[in-house]
């Protein structure tokens, strides 16, 4: 799976309620409009910024907080193609691959926003076109990697009807 | 080779002789989806081609975020988990019930040795009871709903050893604030978190719950404590159910063992937009406030409401200040009454509000102005968490959070007792 977008940095401990703010998502599960919101509290200006493919690219803990499942999706929705950080919350991280949004761990501190990127997940390396850099990722666990080839938990439960990992 | 508690229960629940790091698939005892993950778990549920919910008697939806429903698109969300829940025969908790995390314990779902999920971050909260209870998403609800098992990497254990007796005024909220504040919001990230010692052990059961709900706060997959008298007491009251305690064995291995002597502790306040932000009141003393906030699920029990009201008693709450109150539930509210904590709250001036999350996640029921500051007794204080990104939330004890309410600033509730 090679990916390639522009890069939205962001800092460290970036929460759930940053990704969609709590008076959103008890409203609605029209993602769409979620994703309107999405991070509008650290930049109000994201939303329309952002260009399919894109990545979010954060410092560590990326995704701290609540557990819903809206963070990720409303990301989607957005059009971001992967998020990349240094380190994830276990909870995002879980409900990420799920939902079929790619979360790549990599040193993101020579990423800067802006920066032309290419990701192969498979090969596990990134690309920094614009610093001539290349990133190494640090592979999925095989039962995530299988989840997310599936296209997500719910294909891989209409594939299987239950866990198959 | 011994393991810690989370290491047995997983093995337990999975029939795997599981370690660390192994990942397991294991048989889940209960499962929960509150008012803001339910309705994408039936989305979920839906399109995994779900047909039946696996044992629905152990299974629960809890409508206690925005409840009473403020808007018509939360109505909407709310009837669709009641048609489904009705649907499926599983168990309901409408409005007015509770907090889920009051509700599950509280209701007997859970207890020693019981493998739980929840798609609430707070689920670790059953930890105080013995229990392996983790946060979840809704898609891994749905899988849980329709299997009744779940994926899990067995976690590495951070053990928190507190030593000596905690001062009077301070609580096991100021212990948990000050804990985070120590190893940060990601100082445990993956891990369980097993707390222990003579501090530990000294609390009331519900002064526990505190400690295990913010155990996410570090970053822990869960909050576990060990199983003594006082919890079998607080089980056998509120379960028929039969539960095996679990408890480490001396020789588990653990990825760091923390101690710490709490016996100079002084109150602590997470300062915004921080949970790991914890200082000692003194630092903050003074600071002026405009709104109060006494419940969710870390400190809406009893136990907390009866330490706020005798700090209120035959007091008024500062004229500049709004005292929102919200009884983690029903029996909460309903014993509040009975023992004249609820009537001392009221007429110090208190608004109380329908039991549930109150205020804490920014739904309805007080959300702050621009520039505000709101001290309250929450779990999290991150910018815009209560709908607004120009307040400022400041966490502390229900203690604390009275006193302060009283003088209008942020006060040592040592002052008052
Ligand atoms: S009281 Fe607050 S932290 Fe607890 S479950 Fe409700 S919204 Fe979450």
């Amino acid at each position: 799976m090679e990916l390639r977008g522009k890069a939205h940095c962001f800092g460290d401990d970036v929460n759930t309620d940053y990704i969609i703010s709590g008076k959103y998502k008890f409203k609605t599960l029209d993602m769409k409009e979620l994703a309107k919101h999405v991070m509008e509290d650290l930049d109000p200006d994201f939303a329309r910024k952002v260009q399919p493919g894109d990545f979010v690219v954060a410092g560590r803990n990326f995704g701290c907080g609540s557990s819903r499942e809206q963070a990720p999706l409303a990301l989607l929705n957005a059009g971001v193609g992967a998020v990349l950080a240094q380190s994830f919350a276990r909870i995002f991280y879980r409900n990420a691959i799920n939902t079929g949004l790619p979360v790549v761990v990599c040193d993101t501190s020579l990423i800067e926003s802006g920066d032309e990127l290419v990701v192969d997940l498979e090969k596990g390396l990134l690309q920094n076109l614009t610093k001539g850099k290349e990133i190494p990722i640090k592979p999925l666990p095989p039962v995530m990697l299988k989840i997310l080839s599936d296209g997500g938990l719910a294909a891989h439960f209409r594939k299987y009807g239950t866990f198959h990992l | 080779m011994g393991k810690t508690i989370a290491e047995k229960i997983l093995s337990n629940k999975s029939g795997q002789n599981a370690y660390a790091n192994d990942i397991v698939v294991a048989d889940v005892d209960f499962r929960m989806g509150q008012d803001g993950t339910s309705p994408l778990a039936i989305r979920a549920f839906e399109a995994m081609n779900g047909e039946r919910v696996y044992h629905p008697e152990s299974a629960a939806f809890v409508i206690d975020h925005s409840a009473p429903s403020p808007l018509e698109g939360v109505s909407a969300l709310h009837a669709l988990m009641r048609q489904f829940s009705k649907e499926n025969n599983m168990i309901l908790y409408d409005i007015g019930e509770g907090v889920c995390h009051q509700l599950l314990p509280e209701k007997g779902h859970v207890g020693p040795g019981s493998l739980v999920i929840g798609a609430d971050s707070h689920t670790c909260t059953y930890g105080a009871l013995n229990a392996f209870a983790t946060g979840v998403g809704s898609t891994d609800l749905a899988a849980a709903l329709i299997s009744g098992k779940m994926w899990f990497k067995v976690p590495e254990t951070i053990k928190f050893v507190c030593h000596g007796t905690l001062p009077a005024g301070v609580y096991s909220k100021d212990l948990i604030l000050f804990l985070i504040s120590q190893v940060t919001a990601d100082g445990a990230t993956y891990m369980a978190a097993e707390y222990t010692g003579e501090a530990i052990q000294a609390l009331s059961v519900e002064a526990r719950f505190t400690i295990s709900n913010m155990a996410i706060e570090m970053g822990a997959k869960v909050g576990l404590m060990e199983a003594d008298d006082k919890v079998m007491e607080w089980v056998c009251a509120h379960s028929n159910n039969k539960f095996e305690p679990v408890n480490s064995d001396p020789d588990a291995e653990y990825a760091a063992i923390k101690e710490y002597d709490v016996s100079q502790l002084d109150p602590y306040v997470a300062k915004p937009h921080r949970v790991d932000n914890g200082v000692p009141v003194g630092e903050v003393a003074g600071t002026p406030i405009q709104q109060a906030v006494l419940g969710t699920c870390t400190n809406g029990r009893l136990e907390d409401l009866t330490i706020a009201a005798r700090i209120l008693k035959g007091r008024k709450i500062h004229p500049d200040v709004r005292f929102i109150v919200a009884p983690a539930s029903r029996q909460v509210y309903l014993k509040a009454m009975e023992t004249g904590v609820l009537k001392t709250l009221v007429e110090a001036g208190a608004a109380v509000v329908t039991p549930g999350c109150g205020p804490c996640v920014g739904t309805h029921n007080g959300v702050p102005s621009d520039g505000e500051n709101v001290i309250s007794t929450a779990n999290r204080n991150f910018k815009g968490r209560m709908a607004n990104n120009k307040a400022f939330i400041y966490l502390a004890s229900p203690a604390t959070v009275a006193a302060s309410a009283v003088k209008g600033e942020i006060t040592d509730p040592r002052e008052f007792i």
